[in-house]
């Protein structure tokens, strides 16, 4: 899969907390406004949190089912959370919307996790039956330009996923 | 033949209707089937839901109910027992006997499938299942050959399921408790093998290494594709060794044996993998229905694409090929 | 307790099959000495792992058996725990055929081929609950050994609930836990089931398996898989027993069976407390370590000692209780 455009990582990297913070809030938010039900299948494991790690990103990101909430930090270390995963931004991304299977991915030895496998089980199965589609979902919020914010995630996206086809066909 | 694909999730399930599945196969959210996993499967709604989206598309619908009653809480059995079949399922796929046997007498028109962890590996045990209980197909185990498919086939009066792709259990199904004496809960009892509340992993140094309970299960050198942390397919000691005791991480992959498979009577083809997320299930049910449509000319250039979904990224013909053993 | 059950007959010991490869010789040694001393009221002799064994024991099958009959041994004749081939199937149904000894049943096809006769379920038939037993009591089955994965609640009320049956578990020795198509043993000397040379003769006690990290865990038999440890059951005997329990099961080791049954008879006659029984027991058979876990719903490999209030009743032992 395609690594993170420079841009983007330099950018997360001068980006003062405060803002990665105000925006994954304002996304998250969003997110959970158009899925209410994402969280549902994680059972008892809601209470747990979840640390996501790109690594292509100076950056990681909490997430707590039970706010819901998302924290970010910088890293490293990887900050204390329940379970937590690693890997190449775009591919938690497509985790997210289930367009990735992560068990091959684990395979693969693209995605590493870590701490509590069952509360990590039950996130991903949340994730995968959840239909997320961030473009659509993102898009929503803003506004007069959604089309267009969609339009661009799209292609993105597809730019992306396509060339990781490319390189495991 | 009839293509059998996994579901998971409501979200795997319509992706497996809509790539081409012949029938769908899933199960409660509870101990009652053997993918008894965190987050995975489906409320009686969601099931009822499923089963008329699927009706709607002409594909079938099965209910595993494939793990043993405890004893003392049949009721959770019995209770899913009469839900698959008032919610008018298309099969139940189910192991225990005494459960086959509530299905034979209190829902007698309900269609019964043998599952592979019935431990059907004979003639004479597919024909004992077929008397006392009616029925109508058995999912074989994956100890045979295809030579010994053919001669079950012939002495037997019901159909033939087999599993093609996915996951291996390298041991005998239905009969292991590998799982249970590492970590108390397993596939009969619980519906998990090496449940995930008991897996770890850790890094060391340049490897990635895998706990299962109190046990060391692999360590994975870096660049090294990994595997389930299942014991059958983890690294040990043996005599002077360190190696795969019983098996690699590799997963099954028969399909390019499907027109031998149909000569010797197999009548459906199962894909394993309910635990898998719904981008697996599209593109392995997509990807085998062309293979199944396809001349045999055709076949291994569409399926070569699939390895690198699986377990090791590696595949095997296991027993099914008699120099497995 | 239902009244199905022979509530003062106490329980009595079954020496279970010889689950590995022992030279013809030996394999004949060990049942006559069995058959003169050892305190045991069944005997199951017969190949219940790999069907290329056969013909080591069958030259001395007529002898052994006739030297149980001869010193009052109930003979159980056990069958494969997993049949495939044809061959497999007509073996099971000549033994059947011979007649005049129970057969133990430990795969469907046997278990389909007795139906109607008097017959015996062995520890690899999923027996998980009541239902199940009591189909199997209606088709002729007299004694079940239950599944050894079975923790005591279950075992407890199946035993209950199916008073026409007589059961067993299995008290001790490496516990059979997995079988397969493919022989582990012969992949272990690179060889292939077809071509094995019978190598798992050369481990009649199990081939163990470590971890990476040199941790004991499993034992290879051919193309079964056992623990490294040894279950024992010897300090739940006598609450087992009040469950309405017939026969506890012992599995042979290589070790002095003889000894292992009479500790487990002194048990049962509460001629010594359990903690002595399991003190003398890991003298006889120090390979391997003690397991009860899948009894007490735990890990299979893990022991789980009793509590101190449980053994009041045999306070006179209590230096020995100390030791063990």
């Amino acid at each position: 899969m395609k690594p993170l455009p420079d841009i983007l990582s330099t950018l997360a990297e001068y980006m003062p907390i405060s803002v990665a913070q105000h925006i994954s809030a304002l996304l998250m938010a969003q997110i959970m406004r158009r899925h209410r039900d994402l969280f549902e299948r994680l059972g008892e494991h809601r209470c747990k949190r979840f640390a996501f790690a790109p690594s292509d990103l100076p950056l990681a990101f909490v997430v707590s089912p039970n706010g819901p909430s998302v924290t970010v930090c910088r890293k490293p270390p990887v900050p204390e959370a329940d379970a937590a995963v690693e890997g190449p931004l775009f591919m938690l991304l497509a985790l997210l919307e289930g367009r990735q299977d992560a068990d091959a991915l684990f395979f693969s030895r693209d995605l590493t996790v870590t701490g509590d496998m069952e509360a990590m089980l039950a996130l991903r199965n949340a994730l995968d039956d959840s239909n997320i589609d961030l473009p659509n979902d993102l898009g929503a919020m803003a506004g007069p330009l959604a089309p267009l914010v969609s339009r661009v995630a799209c292609g993105v996206r597809s730019r992306v996923l396509a060339e990781g086809e490319a390189s495991w066909s | 033949m009839e293509l059998i694909c996994p579901a998971g999730t409501p979200a795997a399930f319509r992706e497996a209707v809509d790539a081409g599945a012949d029938s769908v196969y899933c199960g409660f959210r509870d101990e009652t089937n053997a993918r008894n996993f965190p987050g995975l499967n489906f409320t009686r709604d969601e099931m009822a839901e499923a089963v008329s989206h699927a009706r709607q598309r002409g594909v079938k619908t099965l209910v595993t109910l494939n793990t043993f009653m405890r004893a003392g809480q049949e009721d959770i059995w019995y209770r899913a027992a009469d839900d698959a079949a008032r919610i008018g399922v298309d099969a139940v796929i189910v192991a225990d006997f005494g459960l086959m046997a509530y299905f034979a007498e209190k829902w007698p028109a309900q269609r019964l499938h043998a599952s592979v962890q019935a431990s059907a590996s004979s003639a004479a045990a597919v024909n004992f299942l077929v008397e006392a209980f009616g029925v109508r197909r058995v999912v074989l185990p994956r100890t045979l050959t295809i030579d010994d498919i053919a001669r079950v086939s012939r002495d037997i009066r019901t159909e033939i399921e087999i599993f093609v792709f996915g996951g291996l259990c390298v041991m005998a199904e239905g009969r292991c408790s590998l799982s249970s004496y590492a970590t108390g809960k397993s596939p009969n009892m619980n519906g998990v093998c090496s449940p995930a509340s008991h897996v770890r992993y850790r890094r060391e140094g340049d490897e990635l290494v895998s706990i299962l309970g109190d046990y060391t299960i692999n360590r994975f050198p870096d660049g090294e594709a990994a595997g389930y942390p299942t014991l059958c397919k983890g690294r040990f000691h043996v005599g002077e060794q360190d190696g795969y005791a019983f098996e690699d991480p590799v997963s099954l992959d028969v399909m390019d044996q499907i027109d031998r498979l149909r000569e010797a009577g197999v009548s459906a083809l199962k894909i394993e993998g309910r635990q898998r997320g719904k981008a697996y299930v599209a593109e392995v049910v997509s990807t085998l229905r062309r293979a199944l449509d396809a001349s045999a000319s055709e076949r291994p250039a569409i399926l070569s694409r699939l390895c690198m979904l699986s377990e090791g990224n590696r595949t095997t013909t296991g027993a099914y090929d008699k120099r497995w053993r | 307790m239902s009244a199905g059950h022979a509530q003062f007959t106490r329980a009595t010991l079954t020496l279970g099959p010889v689950l590995y490869l022992w030279e013809g010789s030996r394999w004949r040694d060990f049942y006559y000495r069995i058959a003169d001393e050892a305190p045991v009221s069944h005997v199951c002799i017969g190949e219940t792992v790999c069907s290329k064994r056969q013909h080591f024991y069958e030259p001395y099958l007529a002898d052994v058996i006739d030297r149980l009959e001869s010193a009052g041994k109930q003979v159980i004749v056990s069958t494969l725990s997993l049949i495939t081939a044809e061959r497999e199937s007509r073996y099971a149904r000549a033994m059947i055929g011979d007649g005049g000894y129970p057969v133990e049943a430990n795969d469907l096809a046997t278990l389909g081929m007795l139906a109607g006769l008097p017959h015996i379920i062995g520890p690899t038939v999923n027996v998980y609950n009541s239902a199940t037993a009591r189909l199997l009591a209606a088709r002729g089955c007299v004694a079940i050994c239950l599944p050894p994965e079975l923790p005591t609640e279950s075992v407890r009320r199946i035993v209950a609930e199916t008073p026409e049956v007589a059961f067993e578990v299995f008290a001790f020795g490496r516990v059979p836990l997995a079988i397969s198509a493919r022989c582990a043993h012969a992949r272990s000397k690179g060889n292939i089931k077809d071509n094995c040379r019978f190598v798992c003769g050369e481990d009649p006690d199990g081939l163990p398996v470590h971890t990476l990290d040199r941790q004991p865990f499993l034992a290879i038999n051919g193309v079964q898989t056992v623990s490294y440890t040894c279950q024992s059951m010897l300090a739940d005997m006598h609450d087992l027993m009040a469950a309405g329990i017939a026969r506890f099961r012992l599995s042979p080791q290589c070790c002095d069976m003889v000894a292992v049954a009479q500790v487990h008879e002194d048990v049962l006659a509460n001629r010594i407390a359990p903690e002595e029984g399991i003190a003398r027991l890991r003298a006889i058979y120090p390979s391997a370590p003690f397991s009860n876990g899948f009894h007490h719903g735990k890990e299979g490999a893990a022991w789980i000692a009793r509590q101190a209030a449980a053994t009041a009743p045999y306070a006179d032992h209590e230096t020995d209780m100390a030791v063990s």
